[in-house]
């Protein structure tokens, strides 16, 4: 008997080629881009050495899409710009335009159906954030509400260029950072504080015990005997609710909705403009969970936004204003309480003490 | 979601369709009609607002035929109550270099995953890739098999190269100063192997940022990060200039004393760079774009070791090759990650990310190891602790 032959199977083909996707201006002044203009918030024109001009405008997106509007986005694009559309690297979406005047039918368009236009120049561009409660296992809040609360209070920094610099948010629901908040203007991070849970009738069956003792970046962890059963104990003065061990080992859990809350954290950039790439520093040690809208962390945030509006100077970038008035200044005009917990205990924790006379009152 | 009396079963997840911001919450409700799986999601949603706690399961190994990432297995801990997201797996999908689309490819994906899954999609995920958000073991297969016809492939996860991604570059940048779209996707390409089989200690991320403002945070969130950079001097049109200061920009206050080493001088008619200066930071041009431009001189600036904070803290990258020209950028990128693979899969432990395989083993031994010569550029400062370890042949 001759088994039914199966269809080739088809691997390893990587993605599509841009190429195939690109809208024929940009094919025609690929690489030969001249200067670029904003035209008002969510609006970019960038003019080519050939004279030609490449419309963009930006669109807020709640990054969790559905397919429908995904479908919404492709008829826009069909109707305005010949199909031609993407997205940028903070999860807006972007129409690609070669004729002026559909900009504002097409701005309409998108404001009915609730994908306002903004986050160009000095604004507050969308926040990049993580899966939270809609899909991660190890999360300490969600990121999904957490961003919609906060971009609601925040709105008019997204849709009005009125800031002194860029300022970019983002949100990450533990310390795993898929969210990558180590270097934004603005962290939103959710905290563990409590140890894991040990399921020591499970844990021997689930976990290799030697990478769940590996783990652990303070050695926490040590091999023990619980009743009978080979399992682990952790030093809880040595804990700094990582979560690390949970990640290699199921049977070590952190979620507790008592404890787990949030942090705030500022100051940090990736972009070289003027000063280096900067990690955010720790503002907040903890506010409470507080769904579905967050309160605490919303108006905290919004605080810290206000204040830096307030007094930086033009272009400066949060970090780059703190740095300028000195952390004790920043304290001060945000009136956010300095704590222990604000200096540093892990590696190199040294380094970041001031170890100078340079002292402002 | 209209429960029992017409009272919402979601009275938390409500709250939060109200205000300017597009919601996520709508973006479920509306797909209820695509697949039931969005109801179970809201449901299992509201009850992590009300208990405040995540109700997923840890992993699980799931995947496709032959490959050993691209797939997230995600299972409901609470399945009795919501058995429609018992499995509730996501898919990485690799998405174009530069997220550009048509829209007809934009349909054809909605098709496949109307289909197959929850009709969820996080358009994209951290890292790039078009996440597809939730779906049962059985459709794995079936949604492969639909995605590789339609010219599409599955994104990294685990210890495998993860998805580079770019930023926009020269299709719509006159920053870009080499094409980032061009070397993300040659990368992607010639890497499919340690894309799709786990080949690491641990991730490995590859951003590609057209120049130093560097809009994918390849510094802080990419192992090895490329930067586009310029050797030669800014190119300047000293008309334009005029015209911004015609315009009302205020040259002196917002450009010249914002320049970093202040290596611009403006005397009320002319801008002066003393471009030997220069640290390549992108304010000044990025001020006045009509004005000035990078230099013609172009290429990359190579970086390594950024991470988030899992395990011994948060790295940005530093650097590892200050120049390389565009044209020598492929093949000098693949021979140095010849090297830095071979070094970290030998010496690296389970779980290490380069950047901190190389703090535990100090950059010189890392230069060794992966023959580059140390070079000036590489520190903030030469080292001021006078406890050298010294070569062997060094000492008589």
């Amino acid at each position: 008997m001759t088994p039914t032959p199966r269809p080739k199977r088809i691997t390893d083909i990587g993605p599509p080629s841009y190429e195939k996707f690109l809208p024929p201006v940009v094919k025609r002044n690929y690489g030969q881009w001249k200067y670029h203009e904003f035209l008002s918030p969510g609006v970019l024109c960038h003019v080519a050495e050939s004279g030609e001009k490449l419309y963009t405008v930006r669109a807020a997106s709640p990054r969790l899409l559905s397919v429908l509007t995904i479908r919404l986005f492709a008829d826009l694009a069909d109707k305005y710009c010949g199909g031609y559309l993407r997205f940028t690297s903070r999860n807006n979406v972007e129409f690609l335009l070669e004729d002026a005047t559909n900009i504002e039918p097409l701005k309409a368009d998108l404001a009915k159906a609730g994908y306002p236009a903004g986050g160009t120049g000095h604004t507050i561009s969308n926040i990049v954030h993580t899966q939270g409660w809609v899909h991660c296992h190890s999360s300490a809040t969600d990121a999904s509400g957490l961003v919609k609360s906060m971009m609601d209070a925040l709105f008019p920094y997204f849709n009005q260029d009125k800031l002194p610099g860029k300022l970019r948010i983002a949100v990450a629901c533990c310390l795993n950072m898929c969210g990558a908040v180590h270097c934004s203007d603005i962290a939103v991070l959710g905290v563990h504080r409590k140890p894991p849970k040990i399921n020591h009738d499970g844990l021997k069956k689930m976990c290799e015990v030697p990478t769940l003792i590996a783990s652990c970046p303070t050695g926490a962890i040590r091999p023990a005997t619980v009743d009978g059963k080979q399992s682990v104990e952790v030093i809880e003065e040595q804990c700094m609710y990582c979560g690390n061990c949970y990640t290699v080992c199921p049977a070590m859990p952190l979620n507790d909705p008592e404890n787990d809350g949030i942090s705030i954290w500022v100051g940090g950039k990736v972009s070289n403009a003027r000063s280096e790439p900067k990690f955010t520093k720790l503002a907040i040690p903890f506010l409470p969970n507080n769904p579905p809208r967050w309160p605490e962390v919303v108006d905290a945030v919004k605080n810290i936004v206000e204040v830096y509006a307030a007094h930086a100077k033009p272009f400066e970038r949060l970090g780059e204003w703190v740095e300028r008035i000195g952390w004790p200044r920043f304290f001060e005009l945000t009136g956010i309480p300095f704590t222990r917990y604000h200096i540093d205990d892990f590696r190199h924790a040294g380094l970041t003490y001031a170890r100078s006379a340079h002292l402002r009152f | 979601m209209a429960g029992e009396n017409g009272k919402s079963k979601t009275k938390l997840l409500d709250e939060l369709e109200k205000g300017p911001w597009p919601s996520f919450v709508t973006e479920i409700k509306k797909t209820s009609g695509v697949s039931p799986m969005c109801d179970d999601l809201l449901g299992q949603l509201e009850l992590s607002y009300e208990e405040k706690k995540g109700h997923w399961k840890h992993g699980g190994i799931v995947g496709v035929l032959g490959y050993g990432g691209g797939v997230i297995g995600r299972y409901s801990d609470v399945p009795e109550q919501f058995p429609k997201v018992a499995h509730f797996h996501t898919m990485r999908v690799n998405q174009p270099s530069g997220w550009f689309y048509t829209s007809d490819a934009l349909r054809t994906l909605c098709g496949i995953w109307e289909k197959h899954g929850s009709g969820l999609t996080n358009m994209h995920g951290s890292t790039g890739d078009i996440v597809f958000l939730g779906t049962k073991t059985d459709e794995l297969e079936p949604i492969f098999a639909e995605l590789t016809a339609a010219g599409f492939d599955l994104g990294g996860s685990g210890s495998c190269l993860r998805t580079p991604s770019a930023c926009v570059g020269p299709a719509r940048c006159e920053y870009a100063c080499y094409d980032t779209l061009k070397i993300c996707y040659d990368l992607t390409q010639a890497y499919q192997d340690e894309l799709h089989r786990p080949p690491f200690p641990y991730k490995f991320k590859i951003k590609c940022a057209g120049c130093p403002n560097d809009c994918v945070a390849a510094s802080a969130r990419a192992d090895l990060s490329i930067i586009g950079i310029w050797k030669d001097e800014i190119q300047q049109d000293d008309a334009a200039v005029a015209e911004y200061a015609a315009n009302g920009l205020n040259i002196q206050k917002d450009v010249c004393d914002q320049c970093p080493t202040r290596c611009m001088s403006w005397d009320g008619k002319k801008l002066e760079i003393e471009n030997r200066e220069c640290v390549r930071c992108m304010h000044c041009i990025n001020v006045m774009p009509k004005a000035l431009q990078p230099g013609k001189e172009r290429g990359a600036a190579i970086l390594i070791g950024s991470k988030a904070p899992i395990v011994h803290g948060a790295l940005l990258s530093s650097v590892l090759v200050p120049f390389v020209p565009e044209a020598e950028l492929l093949e000098t990128l693949q021979e140095l990650m010849k090297r830095i693979w071979e070094f970290w899969d030998e010496y690296g432990k389970n779980r290490e990310r380069v950047g901190e395989l190389i703090q535990r083993v100090g950059l010189a031994n890392f230069l060794d190891a992966i023959g580059l010569d140390p070079a000036p550029e590489m520190v903030n400062a030469p080292r001021d602790n006078p406890y050298i370890f010294l070569q062997k042949e060094e000492a008589k």
